[in-house]
């Protein structure tokens, strides 16, 4: 079936993708802009600082280019899947969209004007103006409100199609607006009863660690909800694009109940060498951090068992001889596997960072940043990348030329090259000890600064040639998404649509348990009560006297 | 549900790892000590400079081996701003913020501790080697973020 999606559901899902390339093309010059002041090539004017800037390409990227784009996917995949939008999901879908523009819009004024540069953890005390905590917050309830219609339009579709479990792309989907919504709690509650009366000083002071303890709580689980949407695409799409099908409908399931589960009680490992918090308790959410390694196993699993399946079936023969018979020609597959192979250092890394002594070596340096440039800055973009590619012409019901494919590829291979180049000399600077975050500094001409960019790969020059090559690649992406928006030669006939690859999956032998949400809810608020109950109850107990707001901007 | 059995093997391998290393964590951590920075004391962060041991900061012997050395981080520095430990003896850091948020850290240590108003953060260390060690700040806390740092010198 290439049938294309209603009209006016397309228009719903281009709106939120085109505003997400809009903030990933400021988001991606503002990068451009930090590798060439900390080599100290260039010089800002004085109404700019560097730290504005570095908010900026946080905010625009990491929080709104994502949050846009999924939800663009997400609106696409659902009416593909289970049918035309009602009336009521779309129009409550329309006011999501429009919250969530006005509360990024509020939000980058802030910033633009000076008044936020807070960067995207916002930690307190350093106090932004109240507007900008005003726009994160409708961002938040946006993505709410479009989450819960297409909840709704789930529940309708479950209504007229009882006993049956939901196809998996609206299953998967369910599950990751589950896991937002439960991970917002912890932003919105921080967001009302904290950041808001305080900026606005209807209240003295903030209780610094809760505001951060709150602030990891939904931290975490943000990037699994970066991350979901990318395995939808590898689980439901790219299984199609190769030809072959969906290796378990019931694992794939499963797997995304246990990110549900083990996502969300383990913020405190982003906290591990602060004070405040009980060793005990630091441990614990290390361990159940560790969990989320089983899903994660289990996925890359699926992934190439699909693979070996299809490329065995192609003809592909002897131990390896499958992996040559993968449509590597076609760039919607293509981009999605360079995007996967980024993610084993970049989940290795991630088990580094969360070993609780270990973090002491990395934390706030810039392995960091090297680290989350290959999680959700490759393989989570470059998957949004490969989508962006068919979604668009689909949405736009316009043909995807041969030279817009050859400009993807060129556009993946950049990307792949910047983000290595980049990412790898950030995370040797990182082991080094050079800090994150910062501006062009020598630490007064200090030794053991200099010498960190003395390397071959940790040197300025490396950091910035990746940079530039990056932002050269998001470029020629902005040029591939206007072209296939406005452009493109129309498609004509049925054959020239282009598909919204949707693969077969068996759901015969599921288990009809792995859709009874209340079960994985109910396991998912047991494990966040033991894991942050105690600990919480003590920050609020034992607090000390709050702090006043700071602006050291 | 259906595991292919070399799923099952793939995941009782992951599964195996797993618990080898959360025990190396487990032990290094509850039987051999070795905790990341932390405390569980706190303090008013407008009355830093009344509060002891803040009202004194800086180097002081405990005993024979330990030594304890007082900080108070601000922006954009740490006070006191020279100070000078013995390598080969262990050192208490106990850190606290007048202002906003801060790490105190020491580059090519194991000292990486974030610095958060309100609460003392503690960490102990013994430097084997003597030398001038780099303390910086790597928690974003403002325009003078990237100059803030020190030294310590540590002598035989």
């Amino acid at each position: 079936m290439n049938s294309i999606i209603d009209k006016q559901d397309r228009k719903l899902a281009l709106s939120h993708i085109l505003v997400g390339y809009f903030a990933f093309l400021i988001g991606t010059f503002c990068g451009l802009l930090q590798v060439f002041i900390r080599n100290d090539a260039i010089e800002l004017p004085n109404w700019l600082d560097y730290y504005q800037i570095l908010t900026a390409h946080g905010v625009l990227l990491a929080l709104v280019f994502t949050t846009f784009f999924i939800f663009g996917f997400l609106i696409s995949g659902m009416s593909k899947t289970l049918g035309t939008f009602g009336p009521k999901t779309r129009g409550f879908s329309w006011i999501g969209f429009y919250l969530m523009v006005i509360g990024t819009t509020m939000t980058t004024v802030t910033i633009i004007s000076g008044q936020a540069s807070v960067l995207y953890t916002f930690y307190a005390p350093l106090q932004a103006s109240g507007w900008f905590y005003v726009g994160l917050a409708l961002v938040i309830v946006g993505s709410w409100v479009l989450g819960f219609s297409l909840i709704g339009h789930y529940i309708v579709w479950k209504k007229a199609h009882k006993k049956q479990l939901s196809p998996l792309f609206a299953f998967m989907t369910v599950a990751t607006i589950i896991l937002w919504v439960i991970a917002c709690l912890g932003i919105v509650v921080a967001a009302l009863f904290q950041f808001i009366p305080w900026a606005f000083g209807w209240v003295e002071t903030i209780n610094v660690e809760l505001s951060r303890s709150l602030f990891w709580y939904f931290g975490h689980p943000l990037v699994y909800f970066w991350l979901l949407p990318a395995y939808m695409a590898w689980y439901v799409v790219v299984p199609k694009i190769i030809g072959g099908k969906v290796f378990s409908d019931a694992l794939a399931r499963l797997s995304f109940v246990l990110f549900i589960l083990f996502s969300i009680p383990v913020g405190f490992h982003h906290q591990l060498t602060e004070p405040g918090i009980e060793s005990f308790w630091k441990f614990l959410q290390v361990v159940l951090t560790f969990m989320v390694i089983i899903p994660s196993l289990m996925t890359a699993f699926s992934l190439f068992a699909t693979f070996e399946i299809t490329g065995r079936k192609k003809g592909g023969r002897g131990l390896f001889g499958w992996f040559t018979k993968l449509p590597w020609r076609d760039v919607r597959f293509t981009s999605i596997f360079i995007a996967m192979a980024f993610f084993i250092p970049g989940g290795a890394g991630g088990i580094i960072n969360a070993s609780f002594q270990m973090n002491e070596v990395i934390h706030n340096t810039m392995w960091v940043v090297g680290h989350f440039h290959i999680t959700v800055g490759t393989p989570v973009a470059m998957t949004f990348m490969g989508i962006t590619f068919w979604l668009i012409p689909h949405l736009t019901g316009r043909k995807l030329t041969k030279s817009i494919k050859k400009l993807a590829f060129i556009q993946i291979i950049t990307w792949a090259i910047g983000m290595l180049l980049m990412s790898t000399s950030q995370h040797i600077l990182g082991l080094l000890g050079a800090p994150r975050r910062t501006s062009y500094t020598g630490y007064n001409g200090n030794n053991v600064a200099l010498e960190w960019f003395d390397g071959i790969l940790s040197n300025h020059v490396t950091m910035a040639i990746g940079g530039s090559i990056l932002f050269l690649s998001a470029m020629l992406l902005i040029y591939i998404v206007v072209i296939t928006c406005v452009a493109s030669p129309k498609a004509t006939t049925e054959a020239e649509l282009v598909e919204f690859p949707i693969a077969e999956s068996d759901p015969g032998a599921t288990p009809r348990f792995l859709e009874n949400w209340w079960i994985w809810i109910g396991i998912c608020f047991a494990l966040i009560a033991i894991a942050y109950t105690i600990p919480i109850m003590d920050m609020i107990q034992h607090a000390p006297p709050g702090s006043t707001g700071f602006q050291t901007w | 549900m259906h595991f292919h059995r070399f799923e099952k093997i793939w995941l009782i391998f992951g599964m195996v790892s797993l618990i080898v290393f959360l025990s190396i964590v487990g032990v290094s951590a509850f039987a051999m000590d070795q905790h990341p920075s932390g405390g569980m004391d706190t303090i008013d962060p407008e009355k830093v400079e009344e509060t002891p041991p803040f009202d004194d900061p800086g180097v002081r012997q405990i005993d024979e081996d330990t030594y304890e050395v007082v900080m108070i981080a601000m922006a954009f520095g740490y006070e006191p701003s020279q100070i000078e430990v013995p390598a080969g003896k262990e050192i208490v850091f106990k850190v606290t913020s007048t202002d906003v948020t801060h790490s105190f850290t020491i580059v090519d240590t194991k000292v990486n501790m974030m610095v958060i108003p309100g609460q003392i953060n503690e960490k102990r260390y013994t430097f084997d080697e003597p030398g001038e060690y780099l303390v910086l700040c790597n928690e974003y806390c403002g325009a003078g973020h990237h100059v803030m740092s020190t030294t310590i010198k540590v002598v035989e």
